[in-house]
């Protein structure tokens, strides 16, 4: 009993460490912006390598779920006469929930992951002690980059996942189904607001984009230099970013969606 | 033996990992412009012990001086400053993978230097050359053996020119060929760049031949100390089956266990043996 005691107490210790460890390492490179304004160029590369290498991903998951859209928004809506208003519930779901949370995930598993392995990697190769030696700073030089580059990229990524899905719900249900046009985009273009909808969603893929990426930078910093180390962490990067994004999700629609 | 003589001073040092001591009390000295070797079996914190130096890492108790300066107390900003004094070769050669060989050894002085850019081009050929590498400019670090692989972090560590340079096992791992290469080239490099060379190695034959100095660690204090010929002639019982690779000795063989006999005959019988 004491034993099972000490255990839970000695895990909530090494996750409160944990804690403080992530907020050390997120506090040190959000300070390294002067380093990254100075060095444009490794932030540039970096979300190339996050955001521009994602856009595959982004683009064919943003395409298919939007034809999906389309298609179980026909079948719901014609029963009650209103496939014209179509365009309007492609939009609204993707704008306010799909688009934010679904380019999340995959932010988590494409980008993050990879980050997490790339950092990690460096750690158990002494890339990061070298660099240390040599007398620069990793966190300024490598995770302070990245962490910035995480928070920009996602963003445009999730705008592209919602202008790809809408586009997939005019395939759909315009071109296939035979909604008529004019009411797809007219209906969708009445009801959508800009600040409501449009700005909530970036919003949210903002706070997704900078909580995916810390976990992502942090657990390859303060993973175990091994391999088996490397590949728990970026286990841990997907599941517990993944996590993240949905809890925060349900913790911000009802922020901004929540006043009936 | 005054204290200017001295680059690396370490005073009563204690330092613990988790509750193990890995050094208890330990006083050690780097002379300035020699080759100190620092040998010891596995497990004595060798590498600790240059991290310590370097600042990675910070002692319990005690100090770690560096030409005076004290290195746990610097700050960070100081600390970074130091380092650019210092250079070291990792033992996994530590290149910067998404670098190539030229820009891995151009890596300290754009970031350390505003020398406009043909300046960086010739220091970096000149290190090249000096470690035989320079056509090996190209490459990618995977694209070379191990053995080049630390040639290039070689030109690396000592592109800034550093004062004291610091070794983390460099034979570990290498042929008979590269091993003499890098032999030569740690003397040549202290000798023509008037460095401080700190080597930590168990290569016992390789040590001995370049050092001008060995300390002999073991069990977190300084075992014995002196030159090559001191240590060779050393009378104590452990450095002698180190020396000498001794399979049991001081050191022993055997991870503690409790009776042999005993373990084999009531294994099974009472579920937990002993």
């Amino acid at each position: 009993m004491l034993d099972w005691l000490q255990q839970i107490g000695d895990r909530v210790l090494s996750i409160v460490a944990g804690l403080g460890r992530s907020a050390q390492l997120l506090f040190a490179a959000l300070m390294g912006l002067g380093y990254v304004l100075k060095n444009f160029r490794l932030l540039v590369k970096q979300v190339y390598v996050t955001g521009v290498l994602s856009i595959a991903i982004i683009g064919v998951s943003g395409l298919f779920i939007g034809m999906v859209l389309g298609l179980q928004g026909y079948s719901i809506l014609v029963d009650f006469g209103a496939e014209d208003a179509l365009g309007q519930m492609v939009a609204l779901t993707l704008l306010r929930e799909l688009s934010p949370v679904v380019a999340a995930l995959l932010f988590a598993g494409r980008a993050g992951s990879a980050l997490t392995a790339e950092i990690g990697l460096m750690k158990a190769t002494e890339q990061l002690a070298s660099m240390e030696m040599i007398g620069v700073d990793p966190v300024k030089r490598v995770i302070a980059p990245r962490l910035y580059a995480g928070i920009i990229a996602l963003p445009l990524l999730c705008i592209l996942f919602s202008l790809i899905g809408v586009w997939g719900g005019m395939l759909v249900g315009v071109e296939w189904l035979g909604v008529f046009d004019g009411s797809y985009w007219g209906n969708m273009q009445a009801s959508v607001s800009f600040t409501h909808d449009v700005m909530n969603g970036v919003i949210k893929s903002i706070a997704f984009a900078f909580v995916v990426t810390w976990i992502a930078v942090f657990q390859g910093y303060d993973l175990e230099p091994t391999s088996e180390g490397i590949s728990r962490a970026t286990t841990k990067t997907v599941v517990h970013g993944s996590l993240a994004v949905l809890g925060l999700d349900f913790v911000l629609t009802a922020l901004m969606f929540g006043d009936f | 033996m005054t204290d200017a003589d001295n680059l690396v001073e370490i005073k009563s040092m204690t330092f613990f990992r988790e509750k193990r001591a890995i050094f208890s009390d330990l006083s050690l000295r780097i002379p300035k412009g020699k080759i100190t070797a620092i040998m010891g079996p596995s497990g004595t914190g060798k590498t600790t012990l240059l991290r310590l130096i370097g600042g990675q890492l910070k002692p319990d108790q005690g100090d770690v001086a560096v030409d005076g300066l004290s290195v746990p107390r610097l700050s960070r900003k100081q600390l970074f400053e130091l380092r650019q004094r210092m250079g070291m070769l990792f033992q996994s050669g530590a290149l910067f993978s998404e670098l190539n060989v030229f820009e891995n050894v151009a890596f300290p002085l754009r970031v350390h230097t505003k020398l406009p850019e043909d300046m960086i081009r010739d220091l970096v050929l000149i290190k090249l050359e000096s470690v035989g590498l320079r056509g090996a400019r190209d490459l990618m670090p995977s694209e070379l053996s191990g053995g080049m692989g630390r040639r290039v972090a070689l030109a690396r560590a000592i592109a800034l020119d550093p004062e004291l340079m610091m070794y983390d096992e460099p034979f570990v791992g290498q042929d008979p060929i590269t091993l003499g290469v890098l032999v030569k080239l740690i003397r040549q490099l202290n000798d023509a760049l008037n460095m401080t060379t700190v080597l930590v190695s168990h290569d016992i034959d390789e040590c001995l031949s370049i050092a001008d100095h060995v300390c002999v660690l073991s069990g977190g204090k300084v075992l014995v100390q002196g030159t090559p010929e001191q240590i060779l002639q050393s009378d104590e019982a452990e450095v002698k089956q180190f020396i000498q690779g001794l399979p049991d000795g001081p050191v022993p063989f055997r991870y503690p266990a409790n009776d042999f006999a005993e373990d084999i005959l009531f294994a099974g019988k009472d579920g937990v043996a002993g």
